[in-house]
């Protein structure tokens, strides 16, 4: 597998996924989203609620992130995140519980513009899944 | 001397304090694997973390512009401490070691003439510190209810910390907290996070050239207030392994103290008996030679 790069998503508390066969990884990048293929160039760029795709060989592996940054040097990626959930195991309860959260955090009044757009795009993506 | 029945006595409550430390060791063995387990595999994170903003910083020309969290205030008056502490005692040294660690720094800045604000995380400081410091403390944080160390809760004190700094209450930030090297040694830290200590910085790591998007500054702006949690957050579960491995070695030897106090107690139990009765009998052998 020439055209593989390693991956590696990091949640506070463990290491979440590490996978040496990765052919592309599409992340939601705070200015869109961006697939990353083998030799791409190192790039370090932080990521919005969304989505996160992991092709391996013909699998595809879809992946919840809520915040993260993503840092890419040398066919390595590295994605750091706080909240990270396969999508097949994401619970319908689970999913309600964390569309009020993001509500309920709109609702502060002294929101500055991007954790609003943050806020939004999180409902957004969460009613995608529900 | 105390009489038979004050030995015994003594002698079951010894050895019934030596049951409970002895299921305290055991707990504690037991929670220390899964405290050090945790912080073992939190580690990656908070490794690559730093190693991003590394790499961010060297990146950042001009340093006169960048966020204020890296570069600090620009001052040096007001220094907030966070001290780190457990909820619960019966561990040996771990909290005075702290507390410990914490005092002389606190001395330091009261002598240089600086303001110090204290924040206390865990009960078990708050009561140590309160009595010298009442006037200092602003806050007193506790995670009682929560069971094991998660993010959310250290995500919790790493906005409240930089609330504190965006509106100006403080300028030099430093926690103090226990760190984890082995069961019988646990080494106090302090390490101070805002402004953040760019530590080597003229190592020859050759500079990776990164692309930015968006630009750096903005990418420090998300990222530092995440590095502070991060930072909480793995002091928070070196402490966490560190408390474990502290009691289970203090209740180790609370209970091989209570053995040797068994020993003795049983001897001297043994010894008053015995001469309970050679009285007794040295009492009817005259008895009888008086007749």
């Amino acid at each position: 597998m020439s055209d593989s790069f390693n991956l590696e998503i990091v949640n506070p508390e463990k290491l979440f996924l590490s996978l040496d066969n990765v052919s592309e990884v599409v992340v939601p990048a705070f200015e869109g989203d961006m697939g990353i293929l083998k030799d791409h160039i190192s790039i370090i760029s932080f990521l919005k609620p969304g989505i996160v795709k992991v092709f391996t060989g013909n699998e595809v592996k879809e992946l919840y992130v809520e915040d993260g940054i993503i840092e890419f040097s040398e066919n390595s990626l590295s994605i750091l995140t706080s909240r990270i959930i396969d999508i097949k195991e994401i619970k319908k309860d689970d999913l309600s519980s964390m569309i009020n959260e993001a509500n309920e955090a709109l609702k502060d009044e002294n929101l500055d513009d991007q954790k609003r757009f943050l806020a939004n795009q999180k409902i957004d993506v969460l009613n995608r899944l529900n | 001397m105390a009489s038979l029945d004050d030995l015994k006595k003594r002698i079951t409550s010894v050895k019934s304090t030596q049951k409970i430390t002895k299921a305290m060791k055991m707990v504690a063995a037991a929670k220390l694997r899964k405290a050090q387990e945790s912080a073992e595999k939190g580690r990656p994170y908070s490794d690559k973390m730093h190693n991003i903003i590394l790499n961010l910083s060297k990146n950042i020309n001009d340093k006169e512009n960048a966020p204020k969290l890296l570069a600090g205030s620009g001052k040096d008056n007001v220094h907030l401490c966070v001290v780190m502490t457990s909820d619960r005692g019966l561990c040996g040294g771990f909290n005075s070691n702290i507390t410990k660690k914490a005092k002389s720094y606190f001395k330091k800045i009261l002598d240089s003439g600086k303001e110090l604000k204290i924040v206390t995380v865990g009960s078990k400081g708050f009561d140590q510190l309160k009595r010298a410091y009442k006037e200092h403390i602003i806050e007193n944080i506790s995670f009682k209810e929560s069971k094991n160390v998660n993010y959310f809760d250290a995500d919790k004190v790493g906005k409240m910390i930089i609330e504190k700094f965006e509106k100006g209450e403080f300028d030099v930030c430093t926690i103090f907290f226990n760190k984890f090297k082995n069961v019988i040694t646990q080494i106090p830290q302090e390490q101070q996070i805002i402004p953040l200590k760019s530590e080597k910085s003229d190592d020859k790591n050759d500079v990776m050239n990164y692309e930015f998007e968006p630009e750096e500054d903005e990418i420090l702006n998300n990222l530092l207030p995440k590095n502070i949690s991060t930072q909480i957050f793995k002091a928070m579960l070196e402490n966490s392994a560190s408390e474990q491995g502290s009691r289970m070695s203090a209740m180790d030897n609370a209970t091989r103290n209570a053995g040797e106090m068994v020993e003795k107690l049983t001897i001297e139990y043994n010894r008053s008996r015995q001469a309970a009765i050679t009285k007794e009998l040295i009492e009817i052998i005259s008895g009888a030679e008086s007749l």
